[in-house]
């Protein structure tokens, strides 16, 4: 396949660019400039994008500085206690209004001619109101652009700019009872997950989309890990993880009509016992079978349901249990992404848990993570090794297991044994729509029988 | 004591040329790639602290570092996973470290802040220092990694132990893709 961009088969931006029957995906995708462009306009400003949570800004007049694409936006809770994201720019002359990472505030004062708006985002202060503007201004036109819609979901907190998104929840579709392994207590309890202060934030030149298509259900670079399996980092002291169960079974899940995917580890048995976690810390071996067993009363089959790396459509990424982390991929361009990641534990989880967990993550994730920085290698020389002139003209194989994937009750959605690459088609496909569609009326009723 | 800065003594003098002949000698164990000889030079409780370092509003200077055993930090190791860190590179297949980084540490400014219980006869020393770590690797990828550096140091029969490292370094998003060497 040589994939030019733009070519008109099918009529479509994307032409020949993505073959999910073949599993044949171009390399210009990861690369190109004018395929790049198109992404923040076709993906980012329509789809919902993970903005932070509830627990960062527990006060009113509290905020925290977040992303959405390539811009700034404001996490804010204003007097009210209400919840809003803004773009971080000034409707004057555009100078970003904050500049930290987080705080707390009764207005953010812009540095250029001082303009104020409330954290409700009204425009409340304007220098030389009266005499310069003759109070003509129209002020309440011109508070800070608040995005479409927003949405909290059991403390995470989402939004997009695009009004005719499809709500939240059909957005996520089947994907929701995976998102709440990372958001609801350990022991089953709804909500009730916090963020650990500290957000890991670091630059990758490499394309976005190799980190999405890898949590979205690469279980097959097991190679890429050898060496901290190798060494031992799991709170047992052998291999990466050691939280689950002594009879684990994993899957591929995949909702390709909306190009989410994980992959997960079940519990082969409901009432298997529980398997110590942190077996060396016997004070707190109490309270985790305590939690074990209350998590099998409140969610009988679905405890069985642990868990894995997974990506929510377009750059959301997360692992709920160990690691328990959100990660978001913010594009810089073709071949450079900020990566993000915040860290989750239960709320009412004893101190020394907490610890144990912010411990063990500080080891593992992000770019000082022992399991990470072998996952960075890659998609560095991955991007780059595609740009070349003669590179871009092969296409990446995507054939693992083509076709593939059987509906299933449990785990919930469409599953396949990995490791398959049924879930980075899905992923692949659904971007290929957003790239093609000329708005959210071709989207979304989703096409069926895909 | 708390050095002054001023006039120095002869004992001043010579235990500063004492702790600046230990930190080069750390930095060169850590550039020659002997980092097992490095280990040996962490005391066996080292604290070793790296805080991720927020953009804040003037005067919230407590907001401005994560802290230690409470937030997510760079670093918060103690000596059993750092030694599991030099492990990892000695497996050969740490694809970050693979093929391995030509890596040096500049370090000055060195300064002694606290001698107890004296001058004449520390046992342990409080010191700062700013540190210059520049990695390459592959055919072009480079990073500058630039801070500043307190250390606690005790004395260990006639040479030094590291009891406590604590790392400012000088970046908000980290602008290094990973960073897989000791500073
Ligand atoms: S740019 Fe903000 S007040 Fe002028
Ligand atoms: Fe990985």
């Amino acid at each position: 396949m040589r994939a030019a961009v733009g070519s008109a088969a099918h009529g479509k931006f994307t032409g020949n660019l993505v073959d999910v029957t073949t599993g044949m995906i171009s390399r210009e995708i990861f690369v190109s400039d004018e395929i790049y462009k198109r992404e923040l306009e076709q993906v980012f400003a329509r789809a919902w994008l993970f903005i932070g949570h509830e627990s960062q800004i527990p006060n009113p007049g509290d905020f925290f500085s977040s992303r959405m694409g390539e811009e700034s936006v404001l996490l804010t809770r204003d007097r009210q206690g209400q919840i809003h994201v803004f773009l971080n720019t000034c409707r004057h002359r555009g100078m970003k209004v904050c500049r930290y990472d987080q705080g707390n505030t009764t207005i953010f004062t812009c540095p250029y001619h001082g303009w104020g708006y409330a954290t409700d985002g009204k425009l409340v202060g304007v220098p030389y109101f009266r005499e310069a503007y003759h109070e003509k201004l129209d002020r309440p036109k011109w508070g800070l652009v608040e995005v479409a819609q927003m949405e909290n979901y059991k403390g995470s907190i989402w939004a997009s700019w695009d009004p005719d998104a499809p709500a939240f929840s059909d957005y996520l579709g089947g994907m929701r009872v995976y998102l709440d392994l990372l958001l609801d207590s350990r022991d089953g309890r709804e909500g009730d997950a916090e963020v650990l202060g500290g957000i890991q934030k670091w630059i990758v030149p490499c394309n976005w989309k190799f980190a999405a298509e890898n949590f979205v259900g690469d279980a097959y670079h097991a190679i890429s890990h050898r060496s901290v399996d190798t060494v031992g980092i799991a709170p047992g002291g052998k291999g990466r993880t050691d939280d689950g169960t002594t009879r684990p079974k994993r899957y591929a899940v995949s909702f390709p009509d909306l190009g989410h995917g994980t992959n997960t580890t079940i519990q082969m048995l409901e009432n298997e016992p529980y398997t110590p976690i942190y077996p060396n810390v016997s004070e707190l071996q109490d309270y985790l079978k305590r939690e074990y067993e209350e998590r099998q009363q409140r969610l009988g089959n679905m405890s069985r349901l642990l868990g894995s790396a997974s990506t929510i459509f377009p750059n959301t990424s997360f692992q709920p249990r160990q690691p328990r982390t959100l990660a978001v991929w913010h594009p810089h361009g073709p071949t450079k992404t900020e990566m993000w990641r915040f860290v989750f534990v239960d709320r009412e989880a004893p101190e020394k848990l907490k610890d144990l967990v912010r411990r063990y993550h500080e080891l593992s994730v992000g770019p000082v993570g022992m399991t990470e920085q072998d996952d960075m290698e890659n998609w560095v020389y991955a991007t780059s090794a595609s740009a070349g002139t003669i590179a871009r003209r092969y296409p990446y194989n995507y054939e693992m297991g083509l076709g593939g994937g059987q509906p299933s009750d449990f785990p919930p959605g469409l599953i396949s044994d990995v490791p398959s690459e049924k879930n980075q088609r899905g992923f692949y496909g659904r971007w290929a729509e957003f790239m093609d569609a000329s708005g959210w009326s071709d989207l979304y009723p989703k096409r069926v029988g895909r | 004591m708390t050095p002054t800065g001023s006039k120095a003594s002869l004992d001043e003098l010579l235990l500063m040329r004492e702790i600046e002949n230990f930190l080069y000698r750390e930095a060169e164990l850590l550039d020659e790639r002997r980092y097992e000889e490095w280990l040996d030079l962490l005391s066996d409780d080292v604290a070793y602290w790296m805080p991720m370092r927020r953009n804040v509003k003037y005067g919230e200077w407590e907001q401005e570092n994560t802290r230690p055993d409470v937030d997510m930090n760079w670093f918060d190791e103690d000596k059993g996973t750092l030694a599991l860190r030099v492990r990892q590179i000695r497996t050969g297949v740490h694809w970050a470290e693979e093929p391995i980084s030509r890596v040096t540490h500049v370090v000055s400014n060195v300064r002694l802040l606290e001698a107890t219980p004296s001058l004449e006869q520390a046992g342990e020393v409080k010191i700062a220092c700013s540190f210059i770590v520049y990695r390459n690797r592959q055919e072009t990828e480079t990073d500058f990694l630039v801070g500043r550096r307190k250390d606690t140091l005790r004395r260990a029969g006639d040479s030094w132990q590291i009891a406590r490292r604590e790392i400012m370094l000088d970046q908000n998003v980290l602008l290094a893709k990973t960073v897989t060497v000791f500073l």
